[in-house]
Order: C-alpha cells, then structure tokens, then sequence
C-alpha cells in the first residue's frame, strides 16, 4: 500500500465517519418523531389542580363534613443530599429509624426503577396542617424534598361515620372503570361519599407548566393557554338530623344494633345509627392506615352498617303486616276474633304466647301482640278457599311483603344495602321437598322463620303504615348544590294495600303505647305526642332475644317513623322501646320532659356489650 | 531557503474554519447557559463570558505563534514534551479533583487541564521521532523509543483516572500508518475491541479457543501449514494430558489446559521461527499471546478496575443492557433533545431540553446537543461537515509538506480532531460509549479550547514553510 493511497484511505475514513453520523442525525431528527414526543414529555409537565370536595350539611344546614388542608411530602431522589436524619424525624414526628427505613425504600424503588430518580415521588403522605408549619421552617435543610397541598376531609361531629363513609385513594378496578381517575386521586369509598362521589369531587383542573430537568417549574406553557381550573365540588345537604343522629349514638352507646328514624310524607332518613360505631376522624389521612385494621379486626365489627347490611327477624312487629294482608285479602274483619289459649295449636304444632285475656279482635291483637290470631290469620290466607292452594296463597303473601320494600334492595343511597330474604314457593319447594303447608311455616306469621329484614326496611315499612299505604324510597340526600336529586326518590311505591285498612292497624299501634289494658309498650308513652308503636322480640338461637321496636308519631300526621333494633337486649318493650320513643320525644319536642328523665338515664346506664361479656 | 514565512502563505481556508466552528461553538455555548429570554449578562462567572476570554487569550496565542520560527518547534518539541510530562505528573499530587479525575490544576477560579497541552507537545515529540532519518517500522530500537514517547503521557494520564483522555492518544494509530506501519495493527485495534467485547459476553475459556483457532488458520494462511498442523497436534495432546491432571473439568481447568497446551505449541514454534529465521512466526506468536494477554486483562480490568457505573456505561453502550433512568439516562436524554430538534432547529434559544437542564454536561462534553435541538439537522449536518472538510483540508496540507516533521504533525493533529468529533459527536447520537472527551472548538473550557487552538496553528505556521525542509 503506496503512502499516498493511504493517505487517501484516512481520508475516506473521515469522510465515512461523518457520513455515517449525518445518516444517523437524519434518522434521529427529521425521521423518527418519537424524540420529539420524549421531549414533550420532558419538559411539560401536567401539574393537576385538585378540587376541593363538596361540603356536607344536615337537614338544618348545619356543617357536618368539611376539608383541612395536609400536605404530601415529596422527594425527588437525584437531588437528595445527605442531611441530618434526626432532625428530619423530628420534624416528621416520627422514629428516626423508620425515617432511616423509608430513605432505604426509596432508594431500592429507584433502583428498581419503580420511580424515577428525577421526577418528584410521594415520600410522605398526608403531613397535617398543624405539624407541617414547623416542618416548612426546616424544608430548606433537606435538598430534594418538598410539600405539596392536597385536602383531606375533616369531621365536624364524632358521628355518622356509617352514613359518610370516607375517603381513600382510588384503587386499581376504579382506575379500570372511570377514566376521570389517576393514581393518587382520592374517591369516596363507602357510605354517601361513595354514592354522591360523582357531585362531590367536582372537577380537576390542570396547569400546564414547563419544568427543568428536576421538575421545578419555569413558567406556563404557552402562557397558561391550556390551563383548566379546578371546579370544586357539589356541596349537598342530607335529610340526615345530625342532632338527632348524635342523640341516637349516645343511646345505642354500649349496645349493639341499629336506629332509623325516617320522615315518612318524604321518606327522608332522618337518623341512621348503627352501633357500635366509630368516630369517622378515625379514618382521615394518615390516621385510616393505623385505625383501619384496628377497626376491621374488632370482634363487634364496627365499620358493619347494620342498618343496612343487617337482616333480621322483624319479630312482632311484622304482625302489623301480618293484619294489612289479611284484611285486603278479606279474610279477617277488624271485628274478627280469634281465641288464644297461651298460644295457637294445630295438629300437633304450637306457637306459645303471653298471657291475656281471650279472645281478642284486631285492634286488641295488635296492642297486645297475640301470637295465635296471627297464626290464624295467616292460615286464612294461605288456606283461603277462594284460592286452588296455599303455595299460591303463599305466592300473594310474598308479593304483599315485595311491595312493602321486604325482600329487595330498597335502592337508598346506599349501594351497599341487604337485600334481606323473604321465603317463598321456590324456597319451601326445595327444602320441603314440595309437601308443605300453612302449618308447616306457621312462623313467619309472627315474624319468625326465615323471614329476615334489615333495620332500613323495618323504619320503611313503619312508614308506609304511617303513610296509610305508601312509601318513599327511603333516602338521606336532600338537596344538591345546582342540581337535582336522583328521580328514584320522588317516586311513590304503593303496597297494594287500600288506605282504610291501616285505620285499625294503626288505632292497635296506638293503644299498644297508650291503651289500656295489655299495652305492650306502655314505656313509650310520651306526654302531649300520641305515638303508635309496636314491639317485638326476635327469639335468637345464639344468645339473649333481640329487642325490637317499630313506632311512629304523631298518629295524625306524622313526622317520623322509626325503627329500633337492639341485638341480645330481651324483649322489645324494655330497650328498643324506650330508645324509639326517646328519639321520637327528642326530634318532635327538641327536649325530654322531665317525667321521662329516669328512663333516658336508665337507657344511657344499660351496658350490654361489656355486661354480656361477664 | 527564506528565513521567514510570509503572513499571505498561511493557509486561509484553515484559518475561516476554525473561526466559524469557534464562533457557532461560542452562540450554543451562550444558548445552553442562558434562560429563555436570552439576556446577555457581563459578568465573569458566566460561563458564555469566560469563554469569549479564552477566545481572546486563543487568539492572541496565534499572533505569537505566527511570529516564532517554526524550527523552534522542532528544536524543542522534546523540551515541551518532557515539560508537559512532567506536568502530567505534578497535576497528580497538586491537581484537583473533578468528575473522579485528577487532571486539573486550579488558580484561583483559572483552572486548566495539562493534557490539553500534552496532546500538543507528543504529536510534537511523535513527529520528531517518525521524522528521523531512516526510521523503520520494523526496527525494534525505532519501535521501542516511538513506544516510550507514546506511551508514557497514556499510562501517566490513566494514574489521573482520566481514560476519556488517554484514549485519545490512541488516535495516534492512525499517523502511524500513514507513517508506515503494518496496516495489520489498525486490524489488531478491530480485533482487540472485537474481544472486549467477547469477554463481556462469553467465558475467558472460550476465548482461548477462539484465539486458538484463529491463529492456527492464520498458520495455515501465512503458509506455515505443516507447522501449523504440528503445532494443532502438540497444542492438543498437551491439552488433553494436562486436563487428565485436573480433577475435575471446570472452567478454570479448562483455561489452564489450553494455556499449558499453546505454550508447548509455541515453543516449538518459537525454535522453528529461530531456526529458520522466520520473523512474521515470531511476530503472529507474539501477536497470539499479546492477544491472549488482553483478553485476560480487560476482563481483569473489566471487572475488577471499572467501577459498576462504568460497566454499566459500557454494557449500555454496546445495547446489552436497556438503562434508560440510569447509565443510559445521558444518552437517552441527548439523543432526546438532539431528536426533538427536527430538521430545521427550534431556533436559536429556544431549546427546551438543553436549557431546563435534562442533559447532563451540557456545555461540556454534550454541547452538541444544543446544536442538534436549536438547530436542527440543518446545524448538526453543517457542524459535521465543517469538520469534516477542515480533516480533510489538513490531510491536504500536511500532503503538501516538504518536510516530513510537518506532515506527521500534521497528520497528528487530524488524528487527535478526529478522535474528538468520533468519541465526542458519537456518544450524543448513541454510537459510542459516554467517554468524557470535548468537542473541539465547541465544548466549554478553557484548557480545552487553548490547546486545540495552538495544536491547530502551530500546524498552520508549520504549514506556511511547507516548500522548506525543517530541520
């Protein structure tokens, strides 16, 4: 090889190189636009406008949910530079070793490349307000840290929780369903945060800025032209009384069950109290983490709304439906008697009852709460002989209970609502083989069997009585902020039954509260307010009787239904019936008269929770 | 002979090149310092203003260059030498540290790197020793000072932990063959790279054999066949008795057996190339076991010298390793913004990327990103073909040169400019590993800037004697 051509052949190597660096450079800029898009991505960043929630207000417009401000603390972990750890566990308020922990995490979630090392991540979630302003003082100390504002709900009553629900991070099925949502986002979880989430969230906005390489902000993009504003959320008002709601938590305190007290000309759920409860402050921000399992895991299962998730035995107070069936069906007049000898016989089953006097008619039955004319009542319509046979008495009776809201969601607020069981052909068929008769399921007469309601459905029930025949779906939403409420609860829902059979139904109610003779729950009297009232004892195979009790008041026009149910507290009259007339004395005359102080101080002592324990 | 070169001589094309490249070197260096606005601020700690000093203090170094004699730079290209050298050394106990290198002197806020200048003084002392009368290539005692020169500013600036530098002068390969020498050695440099990267990628005892292989075909080729079908023959019968010692058949084990099975292999050869004097056998046994040497050695060095980001670089490099947050986060985010560029630029100030930061070192060793990102392919193809024409302007004129001390210089300093652009424009497009080494006349710094100027004109003084013979 001549020195020459050598020459020449260096020269062919640089003009090679630089050939194929221009052939690289075309491909990299003119050709491949995916550059462009990394470098969009780069430099852009999408800074998201959280809205505040929507506030909540009771039926007074009273505040009862509103937000505070926390503050995530964020790290961006290139920039981090060593600082002193005790110090910022000081200002964290937390063990210097778990701090220690949690810069190790980081590092191993930057390693394996879960964050980025450039971009800003959530170090520390939820900071509150009060520990943050000594906190900021200290932030210049710690490079590559910085807070970020987000808001938090914040409770302006220890109660309710049941009916708010709360708040968290949307999970990763609401991320699949609802595209409004990223990670991070908060949704309600349960309760009307849950139902009412599309109002009260409102709407993320969105700032557009230009961020340098650690994510600090150099300005707007294109003069902020891009940018949306956050919409805050609906603020929206609840039929719930949260003065009342309070006074049924005091009540129901050391008790397990459940109070509902609706409206019933509107159906409003006026108090919705499920016991034992919690406070809902208790699952705010960083608190939920620590609380939740505590919470969850407690044998009593406080976060169990058991005014809707519970479905029990509606006991005596079913016979009021029991009476309405058999007087539509014309199979028993208000003067209709039946005679009771410490219960109904037949064939070799009986049903005990109490001891009264006998026979009774309707009216009397009801006050007294008479096992046997229900179960006679009860065979009539099933045996009536205008029917071919009592499995189609029994298709009636079950459509009967349908109408009254039994057996099905009531479709409230609550998506999380039981459906409760009402037997039927279907049912018995199968366990019985299809040979079955009245007498084989004589119980359900008295509420009994496997006839199972939830507490919601008893107050809906009392307040269709209430209603002489109707019924709103019952709901706890009010009013929404420029907006109207979901048309389901304007609806009327008809039992099926014609209004004047309610008038002596309704006359047996009151005088089991105020008549005289066998009154099953004299206790609930109230002076100046005519309550209608009916007890109930649900019999439990586990344990003591569940206490029952259904009333209304006032008996012309009345403002509020209510149903009590009060697990393992005997009979009806002694619990339930107290705690329903002092809720109805509490929402209808604001105060409770001094002759009934005794009984408010007696159900405020009764500790069935601790006392069953020993 | 004239004693003084005519100022009408000096080469004017040279001369617009490096002021164009120097001048759009100096706007992206402004470009990628300020913010968007683009304010111009006097003030001495900006980085857009230093280097208009430099570009001033270069200038100035270019008038005086162009009044000395250029037999001075032939009568004391080896006093430069031994300077730089041994300021080489000093900078090692008295320098300062910066990216893990010690290969800075700083005074007060001046701080300049002497390998700058090193580069400058071993093309000088390089083509003093090529240039003498009647070196050979083939003569050991021309080989071994030619080794010494060149080597001992490599192996002094590796002790700095500066290999970004080190390599460069390895540019010198390139001078050598156009001085001469076998063109086999630029196939050694493929091939030596070609086992890097086998070590990273297979077992050491693999590579034996493949070495093995390739140098009994090479036997074969060079028409030593029936030495090479003895040699084969020893090499395999030794190889099986020795692995009949080991217990058991590891790796390990398996290296040793060949290592023991080529050495008896090449002692035989070694008396065959003594006795009949066959000095290629000597040279291809030499290049065997220098093979064998290197492949054991850089996978030493790989993995026990390079520190784990730097394996990784490399690893990324050769796209055995997808890394983009981590070792590949530079080249990810200069090719980003180079990318983003387009074909016609965002135009001048306008870059998103460079200016918020996402490129490491970006007035350094990435400045070329800017270019790429204000403007565009239309830039970075006219940068390209700018140096390109100044490569191939200085193989021109060193061409021309009378005396063979300015074409040797000459060739030097194309060697070491195209080494630069091919490490430095390579490592922003993703085609080369990320090796700290400036863009001449581009990259901030002052050292940097300086000594390719004086590399440059001192060329270009050498250049205006080119019809006289230096001595």
């Amino acid at each position: 090889m001549g020195r020459s051509n050598r020459a020449i052949l260096i020269g062919i190597i640089f003009v090679m190189v630089g050939l194929i660096f221009i052939i690289r450079l075309f491909v990299l800029q003119v050709i491949d636009p995916s550059y462009k898009y990394y470098a969009d991505n780069n430099t852009q960043r999408k800074i998201t406008q959280y809205p505040s929630r929507g506030l909540i207000y009771d039926r007074k417009g009273k505040l009862v949910v509103s937000n505070q401000p926390v503050y995530d603390i964020m790290v961006v972990p290139r920039e981090v530079v060593a600082f002193d750890t005790t110090e910022f566990s000081k200002a964290l308020d937390i063990p210097r070793e778990e701090l220690v922990e949690m810069l190790y995490n980081v590092k191993k979630a930057v390693r394996a490349r879960k964050i980025s090392g450039f971009k800003p991540s959530v170090f520390y979630k939820q900071l509150p307000a009060s520990q943050y302003a000594s906190f900021q003082e200290k932030l210049y100390l710690f490079k590559g840290f910085f807070a970020q504002r987000r808001t938090v709900r914040k409770y302006e009553y220890p109660n309710a929780a049941h009916v708010f629900g709360y708040v968290a991070e949307v999970n990763e099925q609401a991320l699949k369903r609802d595209s409004y949502y990223a990670l991070g986002d908060y949704t309600g979880i349960s309760g009307i945060e849950n139902s009412y989430e599309s109002f009260l969230r409102g709407r993320k906005g969105a700032r557009y800025v230009m961020v340098d390489v650690h994510g600090r902000e150099k300005g707007p993009m294109r003069d902020g032209r891009m940018d949306t504003a956050a919409v805050a959320g609906k603020d929206i008002n609840l039929s719930l009384d949260i003065d009342l709601q309070s006074y049924g938590e005091l009540l129901m305190k050391n008790k397990i069950g459940s109070v509902i007290a609706i409206e019933p000309s509107s159906g409003e759920i006026l108090s919705m109290v499920s016991s034992p409860g919690y406070d809902p402050a208790l699952l705010v921000g960083r608190e939920r983490s620590k609380n939740f399992p505590i919470l969850s895991n407690d044998s009593l299962f406080p976060l169990l709304n058991r005014a809707i998730m519970s479905g029990y035995p509606p006991g005596s107070t079913f016979k009021t439906v029991m009476a309405l069936i058999g007087l539509q069906e014309g199979v028993i007049r208000p003067s209709t008697t039946f005679p009771c000898s410490h219960g109904f016989h037949a064939r070799g089953i009986s049903v005990g009852c109490h001891t009264h006097r006998s026979p009774l008619n309707l009216i009397e039955s009801i006050s007294n709460s008479c096992n046997a004319y229900y179960c006679y009542t009860f065979r009539a319509v099933l045996d009536n002989p205008l029917i071919e046979s009592p499995k189609i008495g029994m298709d009636k009776w079950k459509e009967y209970l349908n109408n009254f809201g039994f057996g099905n969601r009531l479709n409230s607020d609550f998506f999380n609502e039981n459906r409760g069981f009402v037997p039927g052909r279907d049912y018995y068929d199968r366990i019985y083989n299809g040979s079955w008769a009245s007498l084989t399921v004589i119980s359900l007469s008295i509420g009994q069997g496997e006839l199972l309601t939830t507490p919601l459905q008893m107050a809906n029930m009392t307040a269709a009585i209430a209603n002489k025949g109707f019924y709103y779906t019952p709901h706890i939403i009010k009013s929404i902020e420029n907006d109207s409420l979901p048309a389901r609860f304007n609806e009327i829902h008809y039992t099926g039954i014609d209004s004047i059979h309610f008038e002596p139904v309704i006359e047996g109610m009151a005088q089991a509260v105020s008549g005289e003779y066998g009154a099953t729950a004299r206790i609930a009297r109230i002076p100046g307010i005519e309550v209608c009232g009916k007890t109930g004892t649900a019999q439990n195979p586990h344990g003591k009787d569940h206490a029952i009790f259904v009333a209304f008041a006032p008996k012309d026009n009345p403002k509020i239904a209510i149903a009590v149910y009060v697990e393992n507290a005997g009979f009806g009259a002694s619990t339930a019936a107290p705690i329903a007339s002092l809720m109805i004395e509490k929402y209808l005359s604001e105060s409770i008269h001094p002759s009934r102080t005794w009984l408010e101080q007696r159900i405020l002592d009764l500790d069935l929770i601790n006392n069953e324990k020993q | 002979m004239r004693s003084n070169s005519s100022i009408k001589s000096i080469d004017r094309i040279t001369v617009i090149l490096y002021l164009v490249l120097v001048g759009f070197g100096w706007l992206n260096i402004f470009a990628a310092n300020t913010d968007p606005e683009g304010q111009f601020v006097f003030d001495l700690s900006r980085e857009y203003i230093k280097q208009l000093l430099w570009i001033a203090i270069s200038f100035a170094t270019i008038g005086v260059l162009m009044l000395i004699d250029s037999k001075f730079f032939v009568e004391f290209a080896y006093v430069f030498y031994i300077i730089t050298t041994l300021l080489l050394i000093v900078v090692i106990f008295a320098g300062v540290e910066v990216n893990s290198a010690r290969s800075w002197f700083q005074i007060g806020s001046f701080r300049f790197q002497p390998v700058e200048f090193a580069k400058v003084s071993t093309a000088l002392a390089i083509s003093r020793v090529l240039s003498r009368f009647q070196f050979s290539f083939t003569r050991f005692q021309d080989l071994l000072i030619l080794g010494v020169v060149w080597l001992t500013p490599v192996a002094i600036i590796i002790l700095q932990n500066d290999m970004g530098s080190s390599l460069v002068f390895f540019s010198f390969l390139l001078v050598f063959f156009r001085e001469g020498m076998s063109p086999l050695f630029l196939v050694f440099g493929i091939v030596a790279i070609g086992i890097f990267i086998l070590t990273l990628l297979i077992p050491n005892y693999q590579i034996e054999l493949i070495l093995a292989a390739a140098f009994f075909i090479l036997l074969y080729l060079k028409k030593y066949r029936r030495h090479s079908f003895i040699s084969l023959a020893i090499a395999a019968f030794v190889y099986g008795l020795s692995l009949l010692f080991f217990l058991e058949r590891g790796e390990a084990n398996h290296f040793a057996a060949i290592i023991i099975g080529m050495a008896v292999a090449s002692v035989y050869l070694g008396f065959v190339a003594l006795l009949r004097r066959y000095g290629a056998l000597a040279s291809y046994l030499l290049l065997f076991w220098g093979s064998m040497a290197f492949a054991y050695s850089s996978d030493y060095i790989y993995e026990k010298v390079l520190s784990d980001y730097q394996q990784s670089r490399i690893m990324v490099m050769l796209g055995l390793k997808e890394d983009p947050l981590g070792a590949g986060y530079n080249v990810n985010q200069s090719k980003i913004a180079i990318g983003s560029g387009g074909f016609s630029g965002k135009g001048f100030l306008q870059g998103t990327q460079t200016k918020f930061n996402f490129v490491p070192e970006q007035s350094t060793d990435f400045i070329f990103c800017t270019v790429g990102e204000e403007w565009g392919f239309m830039g970075t193809s006219t940068v390209i073909l700018l140096f390109v024409a100044l490569l191939l302007r200085l193989i021109f004129m060193a061409e021309r040169q009378h005396s063979s001390f300015s074409r040797i210089y000459g060739y030097s300093v194309a060697s070491i400019f195209f080494f630069h652009l091919l490490i430095n424009i390579g490592m922003t497009i993703g085609l080369a590993p990320v090796i700290g080494i400036p863009l001449p006349f581009f990259s901030y710094g002052g050292s940097s800037l300086w000594g390719f100027s004086i590399l440059l004109f001192i060329f270009v003084k050498l250049d205006t004697n080119r019809t006289e013979l230096i001595r």
